[in-house]
């Protein structure tokens, strides 16, 4: 059954159908999903291609019941995903704050439209991009990976995977409507070139085991249901061994933990695109379908002779601090284009600290930016 | 003489409601039995009715802004929460009427959602409006699948139908492999003074059921099977033919439940065998010989259950927990 996973080969498939196979190739065996324009597709892939590698797609009720049942799924052992879009991700949101806080891997694909509400069913946005960050109450690390074409769809969802066993939580895949649906080129590697992580497992006895004991910022092993292992999974406040204790000393414990373990491992996580960055004077931000259009922009202007760059965010969280504190005392302006009302632009400008001046070209959704209008901005501060 | 015999005289149909309420010109699919299945709700109430309605097919055809379809008031908020919004036009009228902010007259509040909207993400807040009591009606405009988004399977797709994710195969020979939620049941279950199904192939028996649960005291639910020919895949000129056929085999009977009598409203003397029905069914077309006879069982003990029901209630004195 297995060697229908990884369907090897070059494939000409839209950006939803290359975070199916994505999330096939990186060893997702459940999919519990509910239908939801533009992230229909994902959930239709599964459906026809998870019974021929031996996996479960479940249709549930509603976004609510499959995030539930994909967490599920995870403490049964397997690696498990959902996919949806602004309004069903906002219906996720307590069950994401369920995953963080009882650490339990899982992805989930956000094919952003435009939102807040049913907005833009059908057309593209970025709006979901602090939803994703700060969307379930309570303080918890995020990890959001932001593919920018339906081969980094693939690849991506593999990585979301990868991190979400590494870190054990929720990732999320940022996607938006114009990657979803654009139809390219996928080059679907053979096996043993895809880098797969598989989940730790405790390698203590039973008596010794503690499920929710951190090594420094990093989680301990997961045992999962059937394991044998003593576990106590809730979404309270809990002690090592995953039971409640109602205090302030074990929330700090607890909370600390779930957000340090993204924030001191952000080196490892942060992926950008660096392009022309050397001698830039202007640097544009960009993620998803934007920065396709910013690389245009960018790679026009530098044939011209400006010294322009682009930074585009593969992982949108944890933001690249570093890496844009850095250029903030090189360059003169961050340009940051994104369809949403400057969200992105907020964290560039907090990082950049008033050293270059922040400039956000926003759009509210329904439409991407032209090359001319991202270098016309761009050459007012050159 | 001979010809003359053959000349059928079209007569109207006698206190048939000529006003229209839903307009010609909308987006749906050639021969959607949903849309004719609210049109003749519509006209069994009249213009005194209040409109909310969940998001799904009937949504989506009847209001590409800037045109609308509505002759009455309408409204849509989300997915989810017909039957919620329904109960808060109701509780505002409620409210506005005793204020003598309005007219002291009738007027019908109908909640409508497609079988996802009502059986699946909505069925939490239809049951807070049975519950709470609310005088009002909802309508459960059944395609069998969510029809909006590209034929998505839904708790409301009949076991055996193939959908984008209930697809048959190797895997999985059936295709949807669960049963049909009985939504007309759980309804009864919260003791409301009315539920019934119907199906606009008899659209008489539908408006006279719509005009019931607009009378009573309480909540009402109708549960209205729609051929849907894109997602069926069925030629379009044979929903009615279907419709009647789902009915006619026992696989959609139709009753009323009212006031917690069980009571068939339309009784074939012998059931047609399913295969009628499922023939000609695109989404049928992979079953073999074995699902269709446990299909067929299922219907004969769902239609003898149902007997059952009729015969056990019939004599009953009414009893209901919302009436007040």
């Amino acid at each position: 059954m297995a060697e229908k996973d990884v369907l090897t080969g070059e494939h000409f498939i839209h950006g939803d159908a290359a975070c199916a196979e994505g999330g096939l190739a990186a060893g997702c065996r459940f999919f519990a999903g509910y239908p939801i324009t533009p992230a229909t597709e994902v959930a239709e892939r599964m459906a026809r291609r998870l019974p021929e590698v031996g996996g479960i797609y479940i249709q549930m009720e509603d976004e609510i019941a499959s995030m539930a049942a994909i967490l599920g799924a995870s403490w049964g052992g397997v690696k498990s995903m959902t996919s949806t879009s602004g309004p069903g991700f906002s219906l996720m949101m307590e069950n994401i704050g369920l995953g963080m806080m009882t650490e339990t891997p899982c992805v989930v694909v956000n094919i952003q439209r435009g939102g807040p509400s049913t907005g833009l069913p059908t057309l593209v946005g970025q709006a979901d991009v602090m939803q994703a960050r700060w969307g379930s109450h309570g303080d918890y690390g995020c990890i959001a990976v932001s593919p920018a074409s339906p081969q980094e769809c693939f690849d991506l969802t593999i990585l979301a995977f990868n991190l979400s066993e590494m870190y054990r939580q929720p990732v999320f895949v940022l996607a938006d409507e114009v990657v979803g649906h654009m139809t390219e080129k996928v080059i679907i590697p053979p096996r043993e070139q895809i880098h797969v992580a598989q989940r730790a497992k405790p390698a203590v006895e039973r008596s010794k085991y503690l499920p929710f004991e951190s090594t420094g910022p990093m989680p301990a092993p997961m045992a999962i249901a059937g394991d044998g292992y003593h576990v106590h999974v809730t979404g309270l406040t809990h002690d090592e061994r995953g039971y409640p204790v109602i205090t302030d000393a074990v929330q700090e414990r607890n909370v600390r933990h779930i957000v340090e373990k993204v924030r001191m491992n952000a080196h490892n996580i942060i992926r950008v695109d660096e392009v022309a960055l050397e001698d830039a004077d202007v640097v544009v931000i960009a993620y998803g379908c934007t920065s396709r259009v910013a690389r245009q922009a960018v790679e026009d202007m530098r044939r011209k002779g400006h010294r322009v760059g682009l930074l585009r965010l593969v992982t949108l969280w944890p933001f690249p601090s570093n890496i844009v504190r850095r250029l903030a005392g090189q360059v003169k302006a961050f340009v940051v284009p994104e369809i949403n009302y400057g969200q992105m632009a907020l964290e560039v400008e907090r990082t950049a600290g008033g050293r270059a001046e922040t400039v956000l070209m926003g759009l509210m959704g329904g439409s991407i930016h032209s090359p001319q209008e991202i270098q016309e901005v761009v050459g007012q501060y050159l | 003489m001979a010809e003359e015999k053959k000349k059928r005289i079209l007569k109207p149909i006698k206190d048939f409601p000529l006003d229209e309420y839903i307009a010609s010109g909308h987006r749906a699919c050639q021969g959607c039995a949903e849309v004719l299945a609210v049109r003749h709700v519509l006209k069994a109430i009249g213009p005194d009715m209040v409109l909310a309605m969940a998001t799904g097919c009937m949504e989506i055809i009847s209001s590409p802004y800037p045109f609308t379809s509505w002759n009455v008031p309408w409204i849509h908020v989300a997915f989810e929460n017909a039957a919620a919004v329904g109960s808060g036009v109701e509780a505002g009228l409620k409210a506005l009427r005793r204020k003598g902010r309005i007219p002291d007259k009738n007027v019908t509040v109908v909640a409508m959602g497609g079988d996802g909207g009502t059986s699946d993400i909505g069925f939490q807040a239809l049951s807070g409006m049975f519950e709470r009591g609310h005088k009002m009606i909802y309508v459960c405009v059944d395609n069998e699948a969510y029809m909006n988004t590209g034929v998505q399977r839904s708790s409301s797709t009949p076991f055996g139908a193939s959908t984008t994710t209930s697809p048959a195969g190797k895997a999985r020979p059936s295709g949807q492999n669960t049963w049909k939620k009985d939504m007309t049941a759980i309804a009864a279950a919260h003791n409301i003074p009315y539920a019934a199904t119907a199906c606009p192939s008899y659209y008489s028996d539908l408006m006279r059921k719509v005009r019931r649960a607009a009378e009573v005291e309480g909540p009402a639910y109708l549960h209205v099977l729609s051929v849907c020919p894109t997602g069926w895949r069925v030629p379009p000129q044979t929903s009615i033919k279907y419709g009647a056929l789902a009915v006619d085999s026992g696989v959609f009977p139709l009753y009323e439940v009212d006031h917690g009598v069980w009571k068939l409203s339309r009784k074939p003397k012998n059931l047609k065998p399913v295969t009628e029905y499922l023939k000609g069914q695109g989404r049928f077309r992979h079953l073999d010989e074995g699902m269709i006879a446990l299909i067929q069982e299922r219907v004969i003990a769902n239609w003898e259950r149902l007997l059952k029901l009729c015969e056990a209630t019939g004599d009953k004195p009414a009893q209901s927990g919302s009436e007040s």
